[in-house]
């Protein structure tokens, strides 16, 4: 699965969790909470949506690799090629 | 009463079935204007209830919206609009000796329903239980939402007294700044009943859910064709000061709460007790240093079942029986019944008697039940009459009582 395909998928959660946030203009080098007004249980969110919707799972320990749109797409893009 | 700190109302904010303001709400009581409708509830069917529809997203970013609970969102609505009644700043406020305090019957089966709901749908697999369940479950949680919304750091809490609650809401917001706990209070009742089927179910289980092929006619509170309790949902939140600092900043004042009582029949779980509805609005008007006749106004409870009606309208003739000077109304008829938001809903409808000296009537009752006769009964029409007193029933399962008195003041 390539690079835009997964940062997609993953905008299309974020968008669901930070409603009211304008998406459009992400950096993916920079870190989501500081782009976004995103919190804890805002990621737990975004990890749930994840095995919601994609039987992936995200360890605790790994919760910090989510921390960019960028280290998102790394960590989770062989999980996606699994998951499909 | 012998307090000598006396508190007044100087803001409301509500929504109802039939409005989502205290004018709309007003005119529709005096205009006879039904908020029920129909609506399809999971497992139960299609079924008469009361639903609002104010604007969440006004005082709500979506993203708390989604986080928080329908009876947050509900309760933040309504004290943005006591507090911009009340011509008060939320800027301005002393966030730490603001204190809000909401009465509920219940809270967290929405969620809970919902999230077994999804369960099932998720064969069973319970991590995937969402981690808002907690502090979307959590009692506290209408208040608590006020609370972040609003930033506000003084006690935020909620009072669980079932169908009381409106009104214990209130009186505990009274007490608060009659102790000096707080300087400003935002109190009041709110409910997210029509949000969960439990509810609807266990009154159908009981041969006590409301029903008529029109919903607007479902619920009939004292017609001897009445046949149960229609659900809704809805909020009335008042700002309360005390009297001193209402004059001084020369606010508008709703009324202040002259008496109050609260007791409890000991007898069943969801059988009224007569006996103990007359010793509570006796004990209110005690408190009050008035007796029955200066009440002008008497909003029952009524909420449509057989035996609920009955047992009310018998305290109401054991205390108000000889007052020429008293008018009973309900209101049930037009919104059902907002569960933890009644007492205090129906509080705020009656509260423009003041200034405008008319009695809302009951939504027309076709045929009062004899067993539900009372004197002076407003049915229909309006009356016109100077009201310096009102008295507001809210009595709940497990025998709770509730009944507030509010008085004039003129200004």
């Amino acid at each position: 699965m390539d690079y835009q395909t997964i940062r997609k998928k993953i905008i299309d959660i974020i968008a669901e969790i930070a409603i009211d946030e304008d998406l459009s203009n992400l950096d993916d080098n920079i870190r989501l909470r500081e782009q976004l007004d995103m919190d804890s249980m805002d990621f737990l969110d975004v990890v749930m949506e994840l095995k919601k919707r994609y039987k992936i799972e995200v360890p605790t320990e790994d919760y910090m690799k989510l921390a960019t749109l960028k280290s998102c797409i790394e960590y989770l893009g062989p999980k996606f090629a699994f998951s499909a | 009463m012998d307090n000598k700190i006396r508190v007044v109302i100087t803001g409301v904010g509500l929504t109802a079935p039939n409005a989502n303001n205290l004018k709309d709400f007003r005119e529709a009581l005096l205009t006879q204007k039904s908020g029920i409708t129909e609506m399809e509830v999971r497992y139960v069917g299609k079924v008469a209830a009361g639903n609002c529809n104010f604007d969440e997203y006004l005082y709500q970013k979506k993203k708390m919206r989604r986080r928080g609970t329908r009876a947050g969102s509900i309760s933040i609505y309504c004290a943005h609009e006591a507090l911009k009644d009340s011509g008060l700043s939320l800027e301005a406020l002393v966030k730490n000796r603001t204190g809000i305090y909401l009465g509920i019957t219940e809270h967290g089966n929405v969620e809970t329903e919902n999230e077994i709901y999804e369960l099932h749908k998720n064969n069973l697999d319970a991590s995937l239980w969402s981690h808002h369940h907690n502090p979307r479950t959590v009692a506290n949680t209408p208040a608590g939402e006020v609370s972040l919304n609003m930033g506000i750091t003084g006690p935020a809490y909620t009072i669980g007294a079932a169908c009381a609650a409106g009104n214990i809401g209130i009186i505990h917001g009274m007490q608060m700044l009659q102790l000096g706990e707080a300087d400003l209070a935002i109190a009041g009742g709110v409910s997210e009943s029509t949000g969960t089927f439990g509810i609807f179910a266990g009154f159908k289980s009981q041969g006590a859910l409301g029903s008529h092929e029109d919903p607007t006619l479902a619920s009939r509170p004292l017609d001897i064709n009445r046949n149960g309790i229609v659900v809704s949902e809805g909020g009335a939140v008042f700002i309360l000061e005390r009297l001193e600092d209402a004059l001084k900043r020369g606010a508008k004042i709703y009324g202040e709460i002259a008496g109050y009582h609260v007791n409890s029949d000991a007898v069943d779980f969801v059988l009224p007790d007569t006996q103990r509805q007359v010793e509570c609005m006796n004990a209110a008007m005690t408190k009050a240093k008035i007796t029955a006749n200066d009440i002008d106004i008497v909003n029952l409870h009524a909420t449509g079942t057989v035996s609920g009606d009955e047992n009310e309208c018998e305290a109401v003739r054991a205390v108000f029986g000889q007052s020429e000077n008293t008018y009973i109304n309900c209101t049930k008829g037009f919104i059902g019944h907002a569960m933890g938001a009644a007492g205090a809903l129906e509080l705020a409808g009656n509260l423009p008697s003041f200034i405008d000296n008319k009695i809302h009537s009951c939504k027309h009752i076709e045929s009062v039940d004899p067993k539900c006769e009372v004197r002076n009964l407003v049915n229909g029409n309006p009356e016109e009459k100077d009201v310096s007193f009102i008295l507001s029933n809210s009595f709940g399962m497990l025998g709770i009582n509730s009944v507030l008195i509010v008085k004039k003041i003129k200004q």
